[in-house]
């Protein structure tokens, strides 16, 4: 597959029936993913909304080459992910909830290492890291203080500029906001828009965050236990699980959809021990 | 539609090679930020050198009886202390990112796993050198050693070759990690403690019980420290060596493809298993 091959195909991602189950106790399995399938356009930002051990972290782990299928394709720009995971490595990049750096190095010392994994030497990553990094609003002085020293919001602003140095065409946004204070999170809404617009990234946002999927997706999934039980834009699950004459909010679309509360799924969901890490990122 | 940067462009052998250079510099970097902690570790390994260097001396004897032993031992020291710092390096990959949270970062970049193991391998032979050199600065200072007729070219062949079959048979143990989280940290030190017994560090093999002494074999460090002894103690020449040059050839063949293969394999398990996540 040449790059041209890459750029010019249709679907920024495509998943189909793809099926997951993990062991669980002794005899038994849980079902991580069920049966799940979405496209994911060039340039589209498609969430994925659900609660705590929904499987939102498997799919994006699915996606992202670290978890494999039991069943089901997953191409990403047409290439089968898991059969040539590593031809569409190139092209993505993960930011996940817990902004995964080596706590004693410095944004610089981590953000070079993370160029060098995708290939960008350091000529090519110091300017671009200053740009990217006073792009985002981030005191240029602190480059080099120690990554434990920065504020969660700081940090996970970070790993976006890290995600961004190496130009992916495919961006997996794992709850990037989850846990961030209010002015943090705006910050970090506010970066995924502007990655968006200037990079033109195709964007999968697994959140839980009702408002943000709203105001940055296009299209927006619900996934409850594995099975993705809806797929549209904000305005379409309206008008499709409206109960009367006034268009629901997206939470009381929720609520039809899935026969129950946000707040109750994640306390449901909690109990599910499948990824055990989706429960402990809550 | 996105303009693609220059890493897109790249060719695939120019990509890996900055990941090697990527993981080199970042163990550079850790051992910087982590540099306090370094030098405890290297007065504790300086100090652990200068005790055994003093059990030499406190056997007694005659004068060159004496520095024989002590260089004995620390010829010992000085080659455990470099061979088990790479085996700790590359066997402890997978772990140390699993502890610090980089796992799936780590796992995802399209940088090959031969990449990874290579790039420690590289660091781990470079710090590894750096280390037991300030050690023998140090011991230098502190006994009479019986290298008159050392052929160090020789010695340092013998260990450049040991070096590569450690680095495989790290890889090897690295994919211990990989298969389970905890318990494959706990098999990897109890190796290390099983090469420390068995490879003659402080002692010949033969003093060891005779079902023991078969166990040697499958060491490298056994060979390489034969063959070190002889061409330090004894000034042997690197030819003469065979004996302990050819096992380590083919260890140095046959550790770093298996250890590729079965990491690997490790990595597949654990991608299907759903292992491959930060703990600790």
């Amino acid at each position: 597959m040449t790059i041209e091959q890459v750029q010019n195909s249709r679907h920024a991602l495509e998943l189909r029936d793809i099926e997951k189950k993990f062991k669980k106790g002794r005899k038994g399995y849980a079902n991580a993913l069920n049966s799940v399938s979405l496209t994911l356009g060039r340039g589209e930002v498609v969430g994925v909304l659900g609660p705590n051990g929904s499987g939102k972290s498997t799919l994006i782990r699915v996606i992202s080459t670290l978890t494999l299928p039991d069943a089901g394709e997953v191409e990403v720009f047409g290439i089968d992910a898991v059969r040539h995971p590593k031809e569409v490595q190139r092209y993505m990049n993960r930011v996940s909830v817990e902004a995964s750096f080596f706590k004693k190095l410095s944004s610089m010392e981590n953000l070079i290492f993370g160029a060098k994994l995708y290939g960008v030497s350091d000529r090519e990553s110091k300017p671009r890291i200053r740009e990217i990094l006073e792009g985002i609003g981030f005191d240029y002085k602190r480059v080099n203080e120690p990554m434990e020293h920065l504020s969660r919001g700081m940090q996970q602003k970070i790993a976006l500029a890290r995600a961004l140095l190496t130009s992916p065409l495919l961006m997996l946004l794992d709850e990037p906001t989850t846990g961030l204070d209010p002015r943090s999170k705006k910050d970090v809404q506010n970066l995924i828009e502007r990655i968006r617009a200037d990079h033109e990234s195709s964007i999968l946002l697994c959140t839980h965050d009702m408002s943000e999927a709203e105001e940055l997706c296009d299209r927006i999934g619900i996934l409850l236990s594995g099975k993705l039980i809806a797929l549209d834009t904000a305005e379409g699950l309206k008008r499709q699980f409206r109960t009367s004459d006034q268009l629901p909010t997206l939470e009381e679309v929720f609520m039809v959809a899935t026969g129950t509360s946000l707040e109750e799924a994640e306390f449901a969901g909690e109990d599910d021990t499948l990824p055990e890490d989706e429960a402990k990122a809550a | 539609m996105h303009s693609l940067s220059a890493p897109l462009s790249k060719p695939g052998w120019m990509r890996e090679l900055i990941a090697i250079w990527g993981y080199a510099q970042r163990n550079y970097y850790l051992t910087k930020r982590y540099f306090m902690w370094e030098v405890v570790w290297l007065v504790y390994s300086t100090m652990n050198a200068l005790t055994i260097g003093f059990i030499g001396v406190g056997l007694g004897g005659s004068p060159e009886a004496t520095a024989r032993t002590t260089t004995f031992l620390l010829i010992g020291t000085m080659v455990w202390s470099y061979l088990s710092m790479i085996f700790d390096l590359l066997s402890e990959t997978v772990s140390w990112e699993r502890w610090e949270g980089t796992i799936e970062y780590t796992f995802m970049s399209p940088a090959s796993r031969t990449t990874q193991l290579v790039g420690m391998g590289i660091y781990a032979i470079v710090y590894g050198m750096a280390r037991v050199i300030v050690m023998l600065v140090a011991i230098s200072f502190f006994f009479d050693l019986s290298l008159g007729s050392a052929n160090y070219l020789g010695a340092a062949g013998i260990l450049a070759i040991c070096s590569i079959s450690l680095v495989g048979f790290g890889m090897v143990a690295a994919v211990m990690p990989l298969l389970s989280p905890e318990k494959g940290q706990q098999v990897t030190s109890i190796v290390t403690a099983v090469l420390l017994l068995i490879s003659g560090i402080y002692y010949s093999v033969e003093v060891l019980p005779g079902w023991m002494q078969p166990l040697a074999n499958i060491s490298p460090v056994y060979y390489a420290l034969n063959g070190i002894r002889n061409t330090l103690l004894e000034g042997a020449s690197f030819g003469s060596q065979w004996d302990n040059i050819w096992p380590l050839l083919i260890m140095g063949l046959i550790f770093p493809p298996l250890g590729l293969w079965l990491f690997q394999r490790g990595e597949h398990f654990a991608k299907r298993t759903g292992r491959l996540k930060r703990a600790g």
